[in-house]
């Protein structure tokens, strides 16, 4: 991937602290992400990854530090998050479409009653997205007519959609069968050769080789380590990288 | 004549009255059951609240109206309250309002059910879209609750006809009482006149009951495929 560090940054994270009933969850994390850039936070479960996610839309509180989106600190009472998510866009693990839409209802839904845009120009859209990743044909079709793997699919188009300026990916491959995992990458891969900003939560060490600019690897809520994939799966630089990555090896 | 009982139904203007006294469970059944679900939609938004305080005070309105029979909850609106305030309300009105804090309090209950049994992150990704809380409950939440909250609704609207002809005891002249007041007149002539009246009384309840459950069947099987 080509050197993105001298783009501008976009999201930009200090010193944040996040707590669960005064457990710290997140402490001093310090992250830049630059327009193009795709980092990919790896690390053992419950370290944190997800929550730091979810703190970068708002879903989750932080309790101190900063989240600067666009030169715009997103802490605060009056942070309009309305406005932000439109920006930021996510998809989660759980299949999160809505049952009681069909496919198209889903993706014009933030459109058309968040962003009040024409209807037609997302419909053409919406219809060049499906066709991208091969779901025109399901349009029409409720959730539960889907695969897992199509319906994550969908959860992208979903989020793409409402043009945002980069994408959070928590773990959108880890309750699909095996068979589908690659559908879904192959498209979030592509997102990243067109130059997406994306912070991709994964366990797919190998994919996370292939598409990160960065990868940063999480422990216990702290940021253990920030290096390039080469560097990072072939010359890790801590004692627990190096424990972590060895349970993904046989 | 006794082998014809059934004339007593077509008696003078017997059949007509009939229909006059059906026509007031059904308006009060009607109105219960509208001001009842309104006021139990609202009621079942707040129960999801997050204050304890909030959730407490509907928790023991729930609670007071399922606990005490609805036959007490008339007596003292009907006897107590008005006298009490020195206000003056006819027995449809108070039964109205009985039935519809009624109504409102279980329907409340269905409502939080179905809102509670809806997974969290649909609000979530609703959130993610950048919808407001409103836009949410509003495209998301309450679309999906309705469907989950149909069956329980419809029971609730089933049983609150069936409850109205509690109404006879604040002195409503409800199809009940209507049947009771030819019964006595004419079962010295016709002896099976109770049969052939509250029979005829049993059928017109199975007609209003009957669509609304057979509707609520449609839906879910609208929804499900």
């Amino acid at each position: 991937m080509a050197n993105k560090e001298n783009n501008p940054v976009l999201l930009e994270v200090k010193n944040l602290y996040k707590e669960y009933d005064g457990r710290a969850a997140l402490d001093n994390i310090d992250l830049s992400i630059h327009k193009g850039e795709v980092v990919v936070v790896l690390g053992p479960s419950g370290c944190g990854k997800s929550t730091l996610l979810r703190c970068l839309n708002g879903l989750e509180m932080i309790q101190g530090g900063d989240i600067i989106f666009y030169g715009e600190s997103l802490t605060g009472k009056d942070v309009q998050w309305q406005e932000i998510r439109q920006k930021i866009g996510m998809v989660f693990q759980n299949y999160d479409l809505f049952p009681h839409m069909t496919v198209i209802e889903n993706i014009l839904l933030g459109p058309e009653k968040v962003q009040s845009r024409d209807r037609n120009e997302i419909m053409q859209q919406a219809t060049q997205l499906l066709d991208r990743v091969g779901l025109l044909d399901r349009k029409d079709a409720y959730p539960r007519q889907l695969s897992g793997g199509q319906k994550q699919r969908i959860a992208i188009v979903r989020a793409l959609c409402m043009n945002p300026e980069i994408m959070l990916f928590d773990e959108v491959t880890a309750a699909l069968d095996p068979e589908m995992v690659r559908e879904v990458l192959d498209v979030i891969l592509g997102l990243a050769k067109q130059g997406m900003t994306m912070v991709i939560v994964t366990h797919e060490m190998g994919f996370a080789r292939l598409v990160a600019d960065r990868i940063v690897f999480v422990d216990f809520g702290k940021v253990c380590e920030i290096g390039s994939p080469d560097e990072f799966f072939t010359n890790p630089k801590t004692e627990r990288t190096r424990q972590f990555l060895n349970i993904f090896q046989y | 004549m006794q082998s014809l009982g059934i004339n007593v139904l077509f008696e003078g203007i017997n059949l007509q009255r009939l229909f006059g006294g059906l026509l007031v469970t059904v308006e009060i059944a009607f109105f219960s059951i509208a001001i009842g679900s309104l006021l139990g939609i609202l009621m079942g938004l707040i129960r999801t609240s997050k204050s304890k305080t909030i959730c407490f005070v509907c928790r023991i309105y729930l609670e007071v109206f399922r606990i005490i029979p609805i036959l007490v909850w008339l007596f003292i609106a009907y006897f107590g309250v008005t006298r009490m305030f020195d206000i003056h309300v006819s027995g449809e009105v108070v039964a109205v309002v009985v039935f519809s804090l009624w109504g409102a309090a279980e329907m409340g209950d269905i409502v939080r059910g179905a809102l509670e049994s809806l997974p969290r992150h649909q609000m979530e990704s609703g959130k993610a879209l950048g919808l407001s809380s409103l836009g949410v409950y509003r495209y998301i939440l309450i679309p999906q609750a309705i469907r989950r909250m149909l069956p329980g609704a419809i029971n609730l609207a089933t049983r609150m006809v069936k409850t109205t002809s509690l109404v006879v005891m604040i002195g409503v002249i409800d199809v009940v009482k209507v049947g009771q007041q030819i019964i006595e007149l004419s079962t010295l002539r016709i002896p099976t006149a109770a049969f052939w009246i509250y029979g005829f009384i049993f059928i017109l309840y199975f007609i209003i009951c009957y669509p609304l459950a057979k509707w609520s069947k449609k839906l879910e099987m609208k929804w499900e495929s």
